[in-house]
């Protein structure tokens, strides 16, 4: 039997008037993997802020390895071998990975002389313990996002953690990624260390968790061992609603509504043609590099094709520029919302006219009225969790967020709506009214492209599903005719 | 070990140096008077004052910040070292340099202030000191320029490390005053490497907020770098009136953006985190080049002006490029 590492009692932890936290209760052991679950805003984040002594809470209690502590700083949490890596993991990519492995400790143990000899050994150490290879000497920037993650974990391993926190960790890694990442922690689960990972994603957490707490709305739903839970049952404790996972199957029609015909750009893409027809979504997926996302890219005209035709409603039309996309009520929805689809800082407002604000500007001027009434309308339609129109995006979770994106291109009424990555980031309760949508729109005759490497998104939403690999389509298929691992098995295939 | 050499061959130092090593070629092979030691007394001459300014200002550009003060501060710290010592009849050469310094190095604590505490963005509260401390310096002391130094200082001028007399008769000395900026390189380059203080200063460059997590006492390590580039530009004001016999209020303004531009032609990436204090010496060395031996080619001075910027704009869209393929690049 694995002893209790941390203990938590009946921690309440309140905002100003917002209860964050409701009498939450949490057992991690060492020797462990814990997944810690939940939707955004469940009060995960404070719950870790809480554990690493960031946050106090305003009532509960705290006890590690079997005695109570009381007045918990951050400090005192690394003292007690808590390690936390944050989505960002805090590390310094102008310096060396032997450098950022070792700094943190030749900070705390007040060194003045910077030993690049003891770095360099310390880092080796802590690479080996996890099975990491990287040159010492390279500086962070060069390294993948991956690579970046292990130099974090490198650090808190020398740092003699015990319990060690990472905060959706394989949000930027790839499926191999995630493996190796797998790997690590399973080895430092073997060597006693208690490992708590919070995530949302339904396969991950079956595949990695030991034992699964699940949070909503601040309060504790259930905990237990991964052996207990379903997937139905994880999926109702986390949203508290009953979702079914049920394939889309549209009303045959033969109202052409896009094609595309041997579309090329060099480099990108080859030789594309497809058919959307009036009900249908079109997934098109593909490994990183297959060109999957430079089609939606050249679509909407950020990187036009070079040669090839498109027709919309059987008329051919030229692509040459954003511009010209725009005047053809195509819409996309980009692969990085934050940076791409969204001006963080501006009001909901804002974001939701922004492709549209020709349309409100009457007798020389700008409509606030009627702008604040139809976005008013817009969150109400898309579910978007918001007050007002007023808040700024920035303070929006990622699932509304998207929400607002996908009703700023709605607000100009496309024929065409484009989604590259659409749930990317987005939790299970906002995912599934995104795809509702989805399925809305196309039933109403707006053509859909779902770009997404989320398998079993494509498999629920699509009707077929394209398949690219180096630029060209390598097959087509139904999704009624194939499961999730047939279809990872043809994208990995040769 | 090739990709080693490979990658040595191409930093930012050594594209400097190339690019130097093609001017003094080409300027040798139009004007042969080049290739003589006067031009090695000359350029450390001009370099001299430069250098202390282009290392305090590479200091506070590796952690993050930009500090445009420091030729006011030079200025006043000249100006008011100057008068001071001879109302009161004080004649030594530590006097001067230990009141260069303290000046300075109030200045500095200004700036400090306003940038850690106050939190203003660096560049214009170095801007806003710089313009105050220039005002202040010419209501209080006056447009006059000081030529008539004291005995020592100006005796200190004449002290030279060696000298050389060409076939004409004309000799060139190399001044002791050279060792200042050669000891606060040397000085610069162990802080930087080899203390923890050093690396704090890049780690609050390269993120501020990691170096918040890691333990590191942020605010005091930019009061540090701004109290220090504060004391050198005051150290490097009572040098430039050694140098130059005299003390003018207003003579050092304005170049600040050439120091930048040393700093940045360097290596020195003016986001932060990234700087060597061999690459400053070179970006030096580069500027000073082209400002004392463009005129042997027979360029007019109106165009030495025009090539020292494209000078600059060559050498660091060669640095901002290599950045952006950095970024670019397959990571490992």
């Amino acid at each position: 039997m694995t002893e209790t590492f941390l203990e938590l009692k009946d921690i309440y932890k309140s905002f100003g008037g917002v209860q964050a936290l409701k009498g939450v209760d949490l057992t991690i052991r060492s020797g462990e993997i814990h997944c810690l679950a939940g939707e955004n805003g469940s009060g995960k984040s404070t719950l870790i802020k809480v554990i690493s002594g960031a946050h106090d809470p305003s009532q509960g209690e705290i006890y590690i390895e079997g005695s109570k502590v009381s007045r918990f700083s951050p400090i005192q949490a690394i003292e007690h071998g808590i390690q936390v890596i944050y989505q960002d993991f805090a590390i310094f990519p102008n310096l060396t990975v032997a450098e950022n492995i070792a700094m943190n400790r030749a900070v705390s143990t007040g060194a003045k002389i910077m030993d690049w000899n003891c770095a360099k050994k310390l880092a080796l150490e802590a690479m080996e313990q996890i099975g990491a290879r990287m040159d010492p000497d390279i500086l962070v920037e060069n390294l993948s996002v991956a690579n970046r993650q292990m130099v974090a974990i490198c650090r808190t391993i020398i740092n003699d953690a015990k319990l060690l926190i990472l905060d959706e960790p394989t949000a930027a890694l790839t499926s191999k990624e995630v493996q190796k990442l797998y790997t690590i922690l399973r080895c430092l689960r073997d060597k006693k260390i208690a490992v708590m990972i919070v995530d949302h994603k339904l396969g991950e957490v079956f595949e990695i968790a030991d034992r699964l707490t699940i949070l909503r709305n601040g309060e504790k739903i259930s905990t237990g061992l991964i052996q207990e839970y379903d997937r139905k049952r994880f999926v109702k404790d986390l949203t508290g609603r009953d979702i079914s996972e049920s394939t889309y199957i549209p009303s045959t029609s033969d109202d052409e509504v896009f094609r595309v015909e041997n579309l090329s750009r060099k480099g990108a893409f080859e030789n594309i043609s497809f058919t959307i027809k009036k009900g249908d979504v079109l997934g098109i997926t593909g490994l990183l590099d297959s060109g999957r996302g430079q089609i939606g890219d050249a679509l909407f005209g950020i990187h036009p094709a070079q040669s090839g035709e498109i027709f919309l409603h059987g008329k051919p039309i030229k692509i040459r520029s954003t511009t010209d996309a725009v005047k053809n009520r195509i819409a996309y929805v980009p692969e990085d919302r934050l940076t791409q689809g969204l001006f963080l800082d501006r009001s909901i407002q804002d974001n939701t006219i922004a492709a549209s604000i020709k349309k409100y500007f009457i007798r020389g001027r700008l409509d606030e009225r009627i702008m604040f009434k139809e976005t008013q309308e817009w969150i109400k339609k898309i579910g978007c969790v918001a007050p007002s129109p007023d808040p700024a995006i920035r303070t929006l979770s990622g699932g509304n967020a998207q929400k607002i994106v996908i009703a700023k291109w709605l607000n100009t009424k496309p024929a065409l709506l484009i989604l590259n990555g659409p749930t990317v980031g987005v939790d299970i309760g906002a995912k599934y009214d995104i795809h509702r949508m989805l399925h809305q729109l196309a039933e109403q005759g707006i053509g859909i492209i779902v770009i997404s490497d989320d398998l079993p998104e494509l498999i629920q939403n699509c009707n077929s599903i394209i398949i690219m690999k180096n630029g060209r389509i390598a097959g087509t298929v139904e999704s009624s005719t194939i499961n999730e691992t047939e279809l990872a098995e043809m994208l990995s295939s040769q | 070990m090739n990709n080693r050499i490979k990658n040595f061959l191409t930093t930012n130092e050594m594209i400097v140096v190339y690019i130097i090593i093609g001017l003094a070629i080409l300027i040798g092979s139009v004007n042969p008077a080049f290739n003589s030691i006067s031009t090695v007394v000359n350029l450390s001459r001009t370099m001299l004052v430069t250098l202390i300014f282009a290392m305090c200002e590479m200091i506070v550009i590796v952690s993050g910040g930009i500090d445009v003060s420091f030729p006011a501060i030079a200025c006043l710290a000249m100006i008011a070292t100057g008068n001071i010592m001879l109302k009161n009849h004080i004649d030594s050469v530590p006097v001067a340099f230990i009141m260069g310094a303290l000046i300075g190095a109030s200045l500095g604590t200004l700036n400090a202030v306003l940038i850690a505490i106050v939190k203003m963005p660096s560049l214009i509260a170095t801007l806003g000191v710089s313009s105050m401390t220039s005002g202040a310096t010419l209501a209080i002391f006056g447009a006059k320029i000081i030529t008539n130094l004291p005995g020592k200082l100006d005796k200190l001028y004449k002290v030279s490390l060696f000298s050389y007399t060409n076939a004409d008769g004309i000799t060139y000395s190399l001044t002791i005053l050279i060792l200042i900026p050669i000891l606060i390189c040397l000085l610069g380059w162990l802080l930087l490497k080899f203390t923890m203080f050093g690396r704090g200063i890049h780690a609050v460059g390269g993120d501020i907020r990691a170096a918040r997590i890691a333990g590191f006492n942020v605010k005091g390590i930019l009061f540090f770098v701004y109290i220090l580039s504060g004391t050198m530009a005051g150290i490097a004001g009572v040098t430039y009136m050694i140098l130059m016999r005299a003390a003018d209020p207003s003579v050092l303004m304005g170049s600040e953006m050439m120091v930048i531009a040393a700093v940045v032609m360097g290596g020195t990436r003016i986001t932060g985190g990234h700087g060597t204090v061999i690459g400053t010496i070179l970006g030096v060395t580069l500027i000073a080049l082209v400002k004392n031996n463009l005129i042997m080619l027979g360029v007019p001075a109106h165009f030495q002006t025009f090539v020292v910027g494209l000078i600059m704009i060559i050498g660091t869209s060669i640095t901002s490029l290599k950045a952006k393929h950095v970024a670019n690049s397959v990571k490992v």
